[in-house]
């Protein structure tokens, strides 16, 4: 790590993003927190702020909501003016945030699905066109710019158990490839995230594959991309590791077989 | 992700083990919100490391909540008393694991005051079984250090309690193996500590009751004591068994430790289940006579002392991942009892004739530790008590039910205890002799918080007489 990154993070309340916001604090990287409980996000803050050693109110937090787009645009001013008041600005995006339903669950329910395409596809790509527009500032102004955004191996190939979400995640990853393609030339750096199966509490109940990862793995995994980005390296991430392999040969099985398969 | 089987397999229903691998059927659910997951639960889980069916759900029960993702850090500070105060206060939810606790707190110069063997255990577990160290016989067990207590009832009602508020549920919660409520907050001390490197003096003992005294006499001088027994080889010309290796050690002063902190020590995994067989009374007889004559190597005086990294000091075990799966398919018991101060001719010699009764019985055993235990705590069922309490890992064989029943008679007949947390055999009628009148008064205070008889696990339904 060169020096510590100002960031704002979506979704450091549960699982992956948890794991990762506290290997950010832990290392002195400055969080600001984005979240839809007011009161879990006071938690988390406390928690990373005991971890990192630093003092009460040191990381700042406000109301952000995937399914509210009107949110997006304030959560992000009140963290430009926590990093600019301290003499510093926004480095780094980070969007852990997602929603997650089994496909058996959708199919019953079009209130349910109308919301999850919502939060993992239309929230999550106007969250990050809001983020994209000041980071590419930032980066114009002489800073750093790190858009780092979980989409997941579900959108690599159309299967039977995550039609709907996969599809979301689809969208998301094209959007993702899409805007590294246009912005590198300005300096944006996205990092992608693709993890594969990985045992939190989304994944509670469901049974665990073989390569089934860690939230720690996944956190170790992603801040080395974001070091790697802000070397001006960026990319896809695949995480745990096996599944940049796994995912290459699900791509390339003929329909014929994946009609018959069960994943 | 969805259900991303790899191979369409026919579901067996899912089983849940502590960490003997003594399976029950059940499964446990994860999940940050503890509050939310405890709602009408009758047991919560934390990391499984008690040995037997203490953290299982009673039979009919296929669910209970498991608190390690409830592991934020709610509050630390220092207590006052200026920048190098000697006490800190950390309040956390309650399955923040220990090793999270060492590893975030250790490198700033605070510590747990009390540590089990593990790094693998959560706040809460620490709590439900009271846990005690290496140094029980000066700091007691973790219970003397806890501050307060946020709990789910039976009812559903939340409370905090203390010692001054709702005193009864406290203390009672203190070693009440989580059948009092569910464990949602745990406020405790850390406690100062000069380095984080451990000076230890290790040094061979020819028998047991040589240990225990020196065990004793060592308590005197040292925080921390501890020791290996190898309690296979019998005793030579009429001497008793018990030939053993007993460790010593305090926290490093500065002039004395290396400057930096110690890293964190990489682990290795055991990773599949060993063959049953591997763990015979041969070879943990060759590997018993080994690990004593190898401090022949320690010098003319035998004995071995410097700095030691505080993992290899506190948790030599944790090196070594899913170590359990050492026993084999059926896999293991611990069988661990304190050995009362007053016990006929007191402890060496209660102990000399537990070791007795144990290597005549064939209890072969890998791992035989015996440590010193101070006053007893303050919680209701709270394990220890003044005298010497002794842990053996035991294989599961056919006859392991008439073996623990041998080793609780004796226990019963030396005036001693169990240590639930450990326990997977014990009868209830073998319990209630040692714990008679202890048991009574849990049982009074469960009633009183839980009038309806909801909380319960497979361990509470087996020997504490609850109704499954």
């Amino acid at each position: 790590m060169s020096r510590p990154l100002n960031v704002a993070f979506l979704g450091a309340t549960k699982g992956m993003g948890r794991a990762l916001a506290r290997r950010m604090a832990e290392r002195g990287d400055v969080l600001f927190l984005l979240g839809r409980d007011a009161d879990d996000l006071a938690a988390s803050a406390r928690d990373l702020e005991a971890r990192a050693g630093l003092d009460h109110g040191a990381i700042g937090t406000a109301r952000c909501d995937l399914s509210e787009p009107a949110t997006f645009a304030t959560a992000l001013d009140a963290v430009e003016e926590a990093f600019g008041g301290a003499g510093g600005r926004l480095d780094c995006v980070v969007v852990t945030a997602a929603d997650f339903a089994l496909q058996d669950d959708l199919e019953t329910d079009r209130e349910r699905t109308g919301r999850l395409l919502d939060v993992d596809f239309t929230g999550t790509v106007l969250f990050s066109e809001e983020a994209r527009s000041r980071l590419v500032d930032q980066v114009a102004a002489g800073g750093r710019g790190i858009l780092c955004v979980f989409s997941s191996v579900a959108g690599e190939r159309g299967r039977k158990p995550v039609v709907l979400y996969g599809a979301a995640k689809a969208g998301l990853s094209y959007y993702l490839e899409a805007l590294d393609h246009r912005y590198w030339g300005r300096g944006l750096r996205v990092v992608a995230v693709k993890p594969g199966f990985v045992r939190t509490s989304m994944t509670e109940g469901l049974d665990a594959p073989p390569f089934a990862g860690e939230p720690d793995g996944v956190a170790r995994d992603v801040l080395s991309a974001i070091d790697r980005a802000d070397r001006g390296r960026a990319g896809v991430v695949y995480t745990p590791w096996p599944w940049r392999w796994v995912m290459l040969v699900i791509r390339h099985l003929p329909r014929f077989v994946m009609r018959r398969v069960g994943f | 992700m969805g259900r991303l089987a790899f191979v369409t397999k026919k579901h067996s229903p899912p089983t849940i083990s502590g960490w003997g691998r003594l399976p029950v059927p059940g499964r446990e659910i994860l999940s940050e919100d503890l509050r939310s997951a405890t709602e009408g639960a009758v047991l919560t889980r934390g990391l499984g490391r008690s040995y037997g069916d203490s953290a299982l759900p009673p039979p009919g029960v296929a669910e209970i909540p498991a608190s390690p993702l409830a592991d934020r850090i709610l509050a630390f500070e220092p207590e006052p008393g200026g920048s190098r105060s000697d006490t800190a206060r950390l309040r956390a939810e309650a399955g923040l694991s220990l090793d999270q606790i060492v590893r975030t707190f250790l490198p700033r110069g605070w510590f747990v005051p009390v540590t089990p063997g593990t790094r693998f255990v959560t706040l809460g577990g620490m709590v439900a079984a009271d846990v005690h160290g290496k140094n029980h016989h000066v700091d007691g067990t973790i219970g003397r250090h806890v501050t307060e207590l946020v709990m789910r009832l039976a009812s559903g009602e939340i409370v905090t309690c203390s010692r001054q508020r709702e005193p009864d549920l406290f203390r009672a919660t203190l070693g009440g193996m989580g059948l009092t409520g569910h464990i949602l907050e745990v406020e405790l001390r850390l406690v100062r500590v000069p380095t984080p490197w451990i000076w230890a003096e290790s040094y061979p003992v020819p028998d047991v009751v040589a240990y225990v005294e020196a065990l004793k006499e060592s308590g005197e001088e040292w925080p921390f004591t501890v020791g290996w027994i190898d309690c296979l080889t019998p005793g030579r010309r009429g001497r008793p068994p018990g030939r053993g290796i007993l460790t010593r050690g305090r926290w490093a002063e500065p002039a004395e430790a290396p400057a930096e902190p110690p890293r964190s020590k990489p682990t290795v995994s055991v990773p599949f289940v060993t063959p049953g067989w591997l763990l015979n009374p041969l070879s943990m007889r060759v590997f018993n006579a080994l690990y004593y004559h190898r401090t022949k190597l320690w010098g003319r005086d035998r004995m071995k002392r410097g700095i030691v990294h505080p993992e290899s000091f506190f948790y030599p075990l944790d090196a070594i991942g899913h170590w359990n799966r050492l026993y084999g398919p059926r896999g293991f018991t611990q069988y661990q009892c304190v050995l009362p101060d007053d016990a006929p001719g007191g402890p060496a010699a209660a102990a000399a004739r537990f070791l007795e009764l144990l290597t005549g019985r064939g209890g072969a055993s890998f791992l035989c530790v015996i440590k010193d235990c101070g006053a007893e705590g303050e919680g209701v069922l709270s394990f220890p008590r003044p005298g010497i309490s002794i842990a053996v890992d035991l294989p599961v064989r056919d006859s392991t039910p008439e073996l623990v029943a041998a080793l609780d008679d004796r226990v019963l007949a030396e005036g001693g205890r169990i240590y639930l947390a450990k326990d997977a055999f014990t009868t209830p009628e073998r319990f209630r002799g040692m714990e008679g009148e202890r048991l009574d008064a849990l049982r009074a205070l469960r009633r009183r918080y839980d009038p309806d008889g909801i909380l319960k696990s497979a361990q509470s339904v087996r020997v504490l007489e609850d109704r499954s």
